[in-house]
């Protein structure tokens, strides 16, 4: 169901915007980048123009310093003492526009971060599409250092670059058009030599990319299925798969690795063919008198320091371009309004009693890429429900994967709003209901029992942050589940570990209950766990169920019939739409959907 | 090796040693790859030195008699070009040849290393696997291995610097004392920095690298409780923890920017005022006529050809900290000499095979994590109940029996179950397959007598064939047939390829169940003579695995499962009840729950989970 959801997948979202509309964009998102900006400019200016110092120096010095018998020391100390000024000056600068560039970058990116996953837990996709959420991480993670690493390095080589062999060109055609113009003939031949083998490398290195995937995908399967090969004794085909890989990813790197080296090779040979160009014809102009040997010795120099960003520029320019689709994902981001909208403090806050729920033609459709939630056309997960649960009801629902239970409890906790009809709380609609008192009266806990990195009680406290140490126990205790407690190391304090990895998987489901206990909430909703647990455990569980849902309404989505069996009430779901509605015992009894999940239920537990 | 040398740290001293070490043994491991760089590297040195004669030749010997005779041969002005053309050719060769040797031995290397690491892993006993998080085994392979492997790429050229340094060195001396002062100020003045530079920016840079891995951690771990976050309200909080580590990645994110602002500078300003100082100098030792006016272009060319590599150092020494780690590793892993030993005898291969423990006992060592660094030992508090281990257990199992394991979590049945199928050896007593013990059995014997299916399934990233049959050439209709019986047969025939359908990584398109059959099936397919299933259908509909049980009694095999469901229980021939590692009790099924409140509270716990949820 979730795929349906929102463009996420890149090559969707690569064509939906330019390069520069992205940055233009971008820039409007973090202002702070623009801030500064042009000083941070002029100083780069400054630096680069250092870079062409020491030719400038060499050719006067050669042409104003040697004199007919001797040389003119005078005129040597001064351009060297001016040159020198120069360097240093050149220095400050190239720190100065270092400085600048990395506080103003990483502060508006850690701020576009920051502003990135608030907003991504503001969009009802991260519940819809869990096998998504890998790449909303990436969005604030590796998108976000892309960019950063892009302007703190090849951004910078980009401008300095670029100005440099812009500056030695400017020098080279300022100390003589014809030797310019030589080297600017040669110029397209190194460009598409450069071309040539970029093209190759990428793809050689596009090869070893994919050969490193597969290769650490076997190695992977090595190590945790290390108990299955052993079982099955399957080492030698294990070994004979691993080597192969091993091997093919060392072909392929070698042969990314050997155009590489000969890339460089080349790139040296042709930028001898300019240096000899410029030496020939320099040499010829020289003997005419139209150029000095200050200048042609000056252009070996000068030749170099254009060249070599020329070389350079390629990666830097594929390196802006994987920025800027980083940029650009993280904009599409933020692009998207949340569909579900916190009316704020102008909102109803609900009191604090036992609540009904009412649901009124409500139909729930997934928005195709570009919609938003309320205009989607997509496909319905829910059909036409309305219901009436009154308050201190507990009701089961039921109903095959697929069926649109998980979508009817999001929509009662509105973590999605419906696209027609509309659900109503203690007969308020919800979405005029204030978030933090929503969030504070309908409490869902989900199947799997999710906890964060620290201790239990940081858990439980999250379900009501000034509750005391003394509260905390007295959930516990009100529980059942104080001896439970009094077993773990360091009682409230025992670490979880990462995601409750510390717990098993039943002590993680007790944590999320004392939490919804503390949050002490009038609508309950139950998401069943399905993972069978150890009967100590479970026996823990069913106490701490029955104290913390007595006097509340509740709605479970049920996995096993004997919730439904207990329930005041069962819903059943089919295909989207609600099939049959009553108590356990009328439905058992009668034709359809409930009686045949009951009758298959039956086969498999009594025997 | 360094009492007189004050200025170096001792964890420089160490890291030297380390190094000295690491290099010996990578340049013994690919000898002709180093040598070709080798080869290559110095050709590049020496056409470099030669590069910048050709042009202070050409300044002094063509471009000044040319220009002062006003007239230029045809022939001289060609011997000009061509000589830049050819020494830049050499020199180009000689790049190429260091950079292929680097990338050959590099590649070499690595290929070597990861051929043995993951060697070592399939022959390491499962305890050492155990004893390891998955975590660093695959750094080691990877990683670690990569590491290790990485300074071969800056070694060749390092080494033609060190030629090149020493050759101008020489050379400065013989043409000029003063010229030489110049380098030989400068020279070490870079490299220092450089150094100092390298050193700096690899403590900030993985400093920054960590925040980042924490940065992501704290993402992955808010998205997926995104439902928690959002019904609990706490997005603001989630906000506050995500920007506090965002910010402090920011801050370190600034800290490289300061550190390049204070050394970028000085790195680049520093080869051109050695230039500067050249030109001053080597004018005013032109006017004295103690050198030539191409001397000076000759050197001031040169200088700016070897400072750029110079860098080299800073980036080899820069890198070989991670470098020693890494193969510190590495070299762990390929130290371990553990192996599990296998007899040579060949059981029958038919009929269900009778089984027997006498006395078994083994206990999961105390520490139960290592690292794979030589110096850290950590141990970890142990709270899975899976580790507990067994006191003593001795039973037998008649052939085509089957029995049932039960008893509460952490009780060892599990450990057991493995033990049953040699995944490792008990400390004590010993385990019996046809009246032998499993120690003395043939490899592959042993594999095609028994088979486990274990509760947590791994599905190799292939077909749902192959990983039914591993590869081995089984009859398509026994395939057909193990799936059957494993009640997975339904399923994959509805699936749009069938037996050909990819299960993706760790078989992530299917259920938890889906995959549970394909497991049993794999197990099936080899017709064991004892089948053990630890808790091996847990996540498989009741009404299916009632099916399948069923399915599995009209074998000949012999049956030993770990269970929780009574439906699964009361199909055993008898039942086997463990608590904290020893056989309580053992019958039927219903002698138990009627003789045994242990047994009957297990047996109830379970059912009132099922009965009574509300």
């Amino acid at each position: 169901m979730s795929s349906r959801s929102l463009p996420l997948q890149e090559t969707e979202v690569q064509d939906r915007m330019g390069a520069a509309a992205t940055i233009r964009r971008g820039l409007s998102l973090s202002p702070e980048l623009r801030r500064g900006l042009p000083g941070t400019l002029a100083i780069a200016v400054v630096a680069t123009a250092g870079r062409v110092i020491v030719p400038v120096a060499v050719q006067q010095i050669i042409d104003g310093g040697f004199v007919e018998g001797g040389v003119d020391m005078g005129f040597v100390a001064q351009m060297t003492l001016l040159a020198f000024v120069a360097v240093l000056i050149t220095a400050a600068a190239t720190g100065w526009m270092h400085l600048r560039l990395a506080r103003v970058a990483e502060t508006a990116l850690s701020g576009l971060r920051i502003r990135a996953f608030r907003h991504i837990h503001d969009l009802s996709m991260l519940h819809q599409a869990s096998e998504q959420r890998g790449v909303l991480v990436a969005r604030v993670t590796s998108d976000v250092d892309q960019i950063s690493r892009f302007m703190q390095w090849a951004g910078l080589m980009l401008i300095i670059n670029g100005g440099q062999a812009f500056l030695a060109l400017a020098v080279m055609l300022v100390l003589s058009v014809p030797l310019g113009l030589v080297v600017i003939a040669l110029v397209p031949l190194i460009v598409l030599m450069i071309k040539w083998f970029q093209t190759r490398l990428e793809t050689a290195y596009l090869k070893v990319r994919e050969r490193v995937g597969h290769m650490l995908a076997l190695i992977a399967e090595t190590v945790v299925g290390a108990p299955v090969i052993r079982a099955y004794g399957i080492e030698t085909r294990t070994r004979e798969r691993l080597d192969e890989a091993i091997e093919s990813h060392r072909l392929a790197a070698v042969r990314a690795g050997s155009f590489s080296a000969t890339f460089s090779g080349a790139g040296e040979l042709s930028s001898s063919v300019v240096v000899a160009a410029v030496l020939v014809v320099g040499t010829i102009l020289a003997v005419n008198g139209s150029v000095s040997i200050g200048t042609v010795v000056a252009f070996l120099f000068l030749v170099q320091l254009f060249i070599q960003p020329v070389q350079v520029m390629g990666e830097a320019v594929n390196e802006a371009q994987t920025a800027v689709a980083g940029w650009r994902r993280v904009i599409d981001i933020l692009d998207i309004a949340p569909d579900v909208a916190d009316p704020g403090p102008d909102g109803v806050e609900l009191p604090h009693e036992p609540v009904g729920v009412k649901f009124d033609g409500v139909t729930f459709r997934y928005p195709r890429p570009g919609e938003t939630a309320a205009a989607a056309s997509g496909f319905a997960a829910l059909r036409d429900v309305s219901v009436d649960i009154p308050a201190r009801q507990r009701v089961a629902v039921v109903g095959e994967t697929g069926s649109g239970k998980t979508t009817f409890a999001k929509l009662l906790t509105r973590l999605m709003d419906p696209s027609e009809g509309s659900v109503a709380i203690a007969d308020t609609d919800v979405r005029t209901i204030r978030f933090d008192s929503l969030r504070d009266r309908v409490v869902m806990v989900p199947q799997e029992g999710i906890l964060f990195r620290g201790t239990i009680a940081d858990n439980v406290r999250m379900g009501h942050p000034d509750a005391s140490k003394r509260d905390l126990m007295a959930t516990f205790e009100r529980l059942g589940l104080e001896d439970w407690l009094n077993e773990m190391p360091a009682g409230l304090e025992t670490p979880v570990g990462e995601r409750g990895s510390a717990l098993s998987v039943g002590e993680r489901q007790l944590v999320t209950l004392v939490r919804a206990s503390i949050a002490d909430p009038d609508l309950l909703v139950l998401d069943e766990a399905t993972s069978a647990v150890d009967p100590a455990t479970e026996v823990r569980i069913n106490r701490a169920l029955n104290t913390l849902t007595s006097g509340r309404t509740v709605v479970t989505i049920a996995h096993r019939l004997s919730t439904a069996e207990a329930a005041d009430r069962v819903l059943v779901f089919d295909n989207g739409e609600l099939v049959q509605d009553g108590p356990h015992t009328e439905l058992a009894t009668e034709s359809g959907v409930y009686e045949r999940l009951y009758r298959s239920w039956q086969r498999g537990t009594v025997v | 090796m360094s009492t007189h040398r004050t200025t170096t740290a001792p964890e420089d001293v160490a890291l030297l040693g380390g190094g000295r070490d690491l290099i010996a043994r990578q340049l013994r491991r690919a000898p002709r790859e180093f040598s070709v760089g080798g080869v290559g590297t110095i050709l590049y040195a020496a056409m470099t030195i030669i590069s910048s004669f050709v042009i202070g030749w050409i300044t002094d010997d063509v471009l000044f008699p040319a220009v002062d005779a006003g007239e230029i041969t045809t022939a001289s002005l060609a011997g000009a070009a061509l000589a830049v053309i050819g020494v830049a050719a050499a020199r180009g060769a000689g790049i190429t040849l260091r950079r292929l040797g680097a990338y050959y031995a590099q590649y070499r290397l690595q290929y070597r290393d990861r051929i043995e690491v993951t060697d070592r892993y399939l022959d390491l006993p499962l305890e050492w696997h155990r004893r390891h998080p998955t975590g660093q085994l695959l750094a080691n392979a990877n990683e670690d291995v990569e590491a290790a492997s990485f300074i071969a790429a800056p070694l060749p050229m390092a080494f033609g610097v060190v030629v090149m340094l020493a050759v101008t060195a020489v050379l400065l001396v013989i043409t000029d004392p003063f010229l030489a002062l110049i380098g030989f100020s400068v020279g070490p003045l870079l490299a220092f920095t450089n150094f100092r530079f390298q050193r700096r920016m690899r403590a900030v840079a993985s400093k920054a690298q960590r925040l980042r891995a924490e940065v992501a951690e704290i993402a992955h771990e808010s998205f997926d409780a995104a439902l928690v976050v959002k019904t609990l309200g706490r997005e603001d909080d989630e906000v506050g923890r995500f920007g506090a580590r965002s910010d402090e990645l920011r801050d370190r994110m600034v800290e490289v920017g300061r550190l390049r602002a204070t050394f970028d500078p000085v790195i680049e300003a520093l080869p051109n005022i050695g230039i500067l100082a050249v030109l001053a100098v080597g004018a005013w030792r032109v006017d004295q006529g103690v050198v030539t006016p191409g001397t000076l272009v000759t050197f001031a060319y040169l200088f700016r050809l070897v400072a750029l590599p110079m860098r080299v150092f800073g980036w080899l020494l820069g890198e070989l900290p991670r470098a020693v780690v890494g193969l510190d590793r590495v070299e762990n892993v390929l130290g371990e000499e553990d192996s599990v030993w296998y007899g040579g005898r060949n059981l029958a291969k038919d009929g269900g095979a009778s089984a027997a423990a006498e006395d078994v006992g083994y206990l999961y060592p105390e520490t139960d994590y290592e690292d794979l660094s030589s110096t850290s030992v950590a141990a970890r508090p142990s709270n899975d109940a899976e580790r507990r281990g067994i006191e003593s257990i001795t039973l037998s199992v008649a052939p085509g029996k089957t029995i049932a394991l039960v008893g509460p979590t952490g009780s060892g049945k599990s450990t057991f179950a493995q033990l049953l199928v040699r995944l490792f050896d008990p400390d004590r007593g010993e385990i019996c397959l046809d009246g032998h013990g499993l120690v003395d059995l043939d490899r592959s014997s042993l594999a095609s007598t028994v088979s486990i299916v274990f509760q947590e399934t791994f599905l190799f990233n292939d077909t749902i064939y192959n990983n039914i049959t591993l590869d081995e050439p089984f009859d398509e209709a026994d395939v057909l047939n193990a799936a059957k019986l494993a009640q997975a047969d339904g399923f994959i025939s509805q699936l749009e390829n069938g037996y050909g359908t990819l299960v993706g990584e760790r078989g992530a398109s299917l259920s938890g169940g889906q995959r549970q059959r394909i497991a049993l099936a794999r197990a099936l397919v080899r017709q064991p003579r004892l089948l053990v299933l630890d808790d091996a259908t847990s996540a498989v509909d009741p009404a299916v695995e009632g099916s399948i049980l069923a399915g599995l009694g009209e074998l000949d095999t012999t049956v030993v499962i770990v269970a929780y469901r009574r439906s699964s229980i009361v199909l055993a021939d008898e039942v086997i009840y463990i608590e904290d590692g020893r056989v309580m009790d053992r019958g039927t099924h219903d002698d138990l729950y009627a003789s045994l409140p242990a047994y009957q509270d297990l047996i109830d716990a379970y059912e009132q989970r099922e009965e009574e949820t509300p």
